[in-house]
């Protein structure tokens, strides 16, 4: 197993770790199934309100791709179609059976199976939504052969779901679902596993996989970084991502012929009561674990503040609310305070022991073992670009990324294309817009870059 | 301390959008950020931030400054005792230098500090915290009898010449600082050069002096072959030359503090360093003895402003390189050329100032070609052209 080691990085140390014990399984009641977890999907509903549906069935295809669908987690009935500004298809709710009827798939005999069987079971399951595409991070084009499927074995992001922990009885599936992709690509399966604990992955023993070990801080986990070290993406070649989740929903579509997308998730943040897992769907409502929000009146600065429900992780999650629906690709929800006080000369402390900073302006890096209750304050206002040097030492590619952020904002393709587009998601810049002192919205600025560059494609 | 906030918050409404005092919306926007941390939170991308800010940045800038501040107060009262044979107590020396530098502080950042209110009240920006720095390094770079009005002009240069009609702060291409500096030298060039200036009170009481003083700096002694003062005393510093420049103790002092912090990069200035051995050296072994080539070249990083622009100047993250190799090529060329000008150009003694404006306006290029040579090698993996 070849070892990389990444110098650069930052693991930002938060209170409020999920322990690793399942502290309940969900059974559903009302789920959601959000087109925004899907870049550039403009949704057409295949269902409308008071339908029955099955875990499965599909309840919207892509307009621009009619061939992807979306199908719901669970059997139930369509509750109501939630649309926003412009008539916008925000989420198709779902009121869940108690019992989950399952849509059945044929299951093709391996051996024989030809790409486009496993293409077409995939498709109209609504499980090809799991393949990623890399560059821009859309659902994969199933016309393409990618030059590899990369799979990251483990999540270094803040408080993330433990893939060792979270995939321990997943191990045949994983298998079954490695099997699977590999006729999709004319190259290799990667998997790549964290320096720290890969003995104990059970990505470890998988066959017919290329293993890579990673070692260093956050964003060593992101599949980009690890595809930039492995093989970078150079313009004109696709690679397709996967998580260890949707590789395993891929292993039991094809040994059960089912759409069991069920998967444990974290539950973490420093606002969150007794951290730990609890095995759910995707899609499912934080109502349903609302005995794990901090219910106890917070105050920071004698201000009270309230709390942020994010379905993901701190730094790329989004904002859900503490009636949202969890994404399609997340297995971690986090809680963590607002940030809507004043402080007092805060930048002025010589001390500041309630925050962390990773500059040495500070004096975090004195208690390196201490973990942080961190809230959604800015810490200050927006400026102009004035330190460099910076981004580069949490980017652990080969790319200068305040040149790339220029090139997007001076809408320059050509720079664009130059400088690395085709490498990066926002999720590999979330840590330049944590540390960033001027402020700046790193991850936008990076989406936009993403959308011009598809529009420039089309 | 509640109180505060809640008295801050409750004039807030009369200073916003259709308020009494709408039109002063930035600079009270100024004023309570300094005191307050703004309760903005994060709307999109990531949710939690750093809470590190460029206020922070700057006053660690600051803070690093002080030591050399502090010497220039006390040195500014000891060359005036030693010019006049005063023999002021260490106490009266500090109230002297102290009461000669408070002007100029006072001028510069007033002058400065009201142009940049003023543009972001135009511009609708928020104030920037760039000019606390510019404001202090400004009087540090001068001799310390420069006239307040001179100070002042040169001030009004550099901030609107120099940085407001590129965009502000984060915007300019040369230093500010040096942009001030550079237009005393070649607007008022009697009230920067010469050996009388260096000295508080020299230049008009010169007949009352005490024999053998010229006032000269060692730089100037050196260029015209008279004996300079030991190194260990340039080291020290108390000599005469600009107010900040002349302890490259309390300088060095200023850089492991930046370097520390990581608000000025160390690679700047061990390239720096490097630059004006390596050309310095060169000289020394090629030079005839007695020359001023052969003039020793380690005396040089100790003389004049080479430790005070290789720590603050050449280090200002905006106008430097930006790229980590191009910092290298550019501090390694700051310190070359200044052992350049210093030794073959004849009309001007020091060199660090215009050396860096020099390579402040080819800090772009040198990044254009590190990035290039990135985007080469990520071309040539492309599958299709």
């Amino acid at each position: 197993m070849e070892q990389i080691r990444l110098k650069r990085g930052l693991d930002i140390p938060l209170k409020g770790e999920a322990e690793t014990k399942v502290g309940k399984t969900i059974v559903p009641e009302t789920v959601a199934v959000k087109p925004a977890d899907f870049r550039g999907v403009v949704p057409k509903m295949l269902v409308k309100a008071g339908d029955r549906v099955k875990a499965g069935t599909i309840v919207f295809k892509d307009k621009l791709r009619p061939e992807i669908g979306f199908s719901s987690p669970c059997s139930g009935t369509v509750e109501s179609i939630v649309r926003g500004e412009r008539r916008r298809i925000l989420e198709v709710r779902i009121k869940a059976d108690p019992v989950t009827e399952y849509l059945s798939f044929p299951i093709p005999n391996m051996r024989d199976a030809k790409r486009n069987d496993i293409i077409k079971i995939l498709l109209d399951s609504g499980l090809w939504a799991a393949l990623i595409q890399r560059p821009f991070g859309i659902i994969a084009n199933p016309a393409d052969t990618p030059k590899g499927i990369f799979i990251s074995g483990f999540d270094s992001a803040p408080l993330a779901a433990d893939v060792n922990f979270t995939m321990r009885d997943e191990q045949d599936s994983l298998q079954e679902g490695v099997n699977v992709l590999s006729k999709l690509t004319g190259g290799s399966i990667y998997v790549s596993l964290s320096a720290k604990d890969y003995a104990a992955s059970p990505l470890y023993k998988l066959k017919n996989v290329k293993q890579y070990c990673f070692s260093g801080a956050h964003p060593a986990g992101n599949v980009g970084i690890q595809i930039n070290h492995i093989s970078p993406i150079a313009k004109g070649e696709t690679a397709w991502t996967i998580t260890p989740a949707g590789v395993a929903a891929i292993g039991k579509l094809f040994t059960k012929g089912i759409y069991d997308i069920s998967r444990l998730f974290a539950i973490a943040g420093p606002r969150s009561e007794h951290p730990c897992y609890v095995k759910a769907v995707p899609g499912f409502c934080l109502k349903q674990i609302s005995e794990y929000i901090s219910e106890t009146d917070c105050k920071i600065y004698g201000q009270p503040v309230g709390i942020r429900c994010i379905s993901g992780n701190v730094l790329t999650g989004s904002n859900i609310g503490a009636e949202g629906y969890t994404g399609f690709y997340d297995n971690e929800v986090s809680f963590v305070s607002e940030g809507n006080y004043n402080e007092l000369f805060g930048w002025a402390k010589i001390f500041r022991p309630k925050k962390f900073s990773m500059s040495h302006s500070y004096f975090s890096w004195l208690c390196p073992k201490r973990k942080y209750n961190a809230d959604t304050n800015v810490n200050g206002g927006e400026r102009a670009f004035v330190m460099s040097g910076l981004y580069e030492k949490v980017v652990p590619m080969d790319i200068y990324p305040v040149y790339l952020i220029k090139a997007i904002l001076a809408e320059d393709i050509d720079k664009m294309e130059q400088l690395g587009i085709y490498e990066v998601l926002e999720e590999d810049f979330a840590l330049c817009e944590y540390i960033c002192p001027s402020k700046i919205n790193v991850q936008d600025i990076i989406s936009r870059g993403i959308s011009l560059m598809m529009k420039e494609m089309a | 301390m509640k109180g505060l906030i809640n008295k801050i918050n409750k004039i807030r409404p009369s200073f916003e959008k259709g308020g009494k005092f709408g039109a002063l919306h930035s600079t009270f926007d100024a004023f309570a950020s300094f005191m307050l941390v703004p309760d903005t939170v994060t709307k999109s991308g990531s949710h939690i931030r750093d809470c590190v800010d460029l206020k922070r940045i700057m006053s660690i800038m600051i803070f690093a400054l002080l030591p050399a501040l502090l010497f220039g107060i006390w040195n500014t009262g000891d060359q005036h005792s030693l010019a006049f044979g005063l023999g002021m107590s260490f106490w009266g020396k500090v109230w002297y230098g102290f009461i000669k530098l408070l002007p100029l502080i006072l001028v510069s950042y007033i002058v400065g500090l009201a142009i940049e209110f003023i543009s972001a009240q135009i511009n609708g920006h928020e104030v920037n915290e760039g000019y606390l720095v510019t404001g202090m390094l400004i009087p540090l770079v001068m001799p310390i009898d420069v006239p307040l009005w001179i100070l002042a002009l040169s001030v009004i240069f550099a901030v609107v010449i120099g940085k407001e009609v590129f965009g502000g702060t984060g915007m300019n291409i040369w230093n500010p600082t040096l942009l001030a500096r550079a237009f005393v030298f070649f607007a008022y060039p009697s009230h920067i050069s010469g050996d009388s200036v260096w000295v508080a009170g020299l230049a008009n009481h010169s007949a009352q002096l005490v024999d053998g003083f010229s006032g000269a700096t060692p730089l100037a002694q050196a260029s015209s072959g008279i004996a300079t003062p030991g190194f260990m005393q340039m080291f020290i510093g108390n000599i005469p030359g600009s107010v900040g420049e002349t302890s490259t103790i309390a300088i060095l002092i200023g850089a492991a503090i930046l370097i520390y912090t990581g608000v000025a990069s160390w690679k700047i200035m061990v390239s720096c360093l490097a630059g004006a051995l390596a050309v310095g050296l060169l000289a020394n072994g090629l030079a005839t003895p007695g020359t001023y080539a052969a003039y020793p070249v380690w005396n040089h990083l100790v003389m004049g402003g080479f430790a005070f622009g290789t720590v603050f100047m050449a280090t200002d993250p905006v106008t430097s390189a930006q790229t980590e190799t191009g910092k290298w090529i550019y501090g390694f060329l700051i310190g070359a050329m200044v052992i350049v000008l210093r030794l073959f150009n004849p009309g001007y003694k020091e060199g660090m100032m215009l050396a860096i404006l020099l390579m402040n306006t080819f800090a772009p290029l040198i990044d254009y070609y590190v990035v290039e040579s990135n985007i080469k090698k990520r071309m040539k993996r492309a599958v299709i052209k």
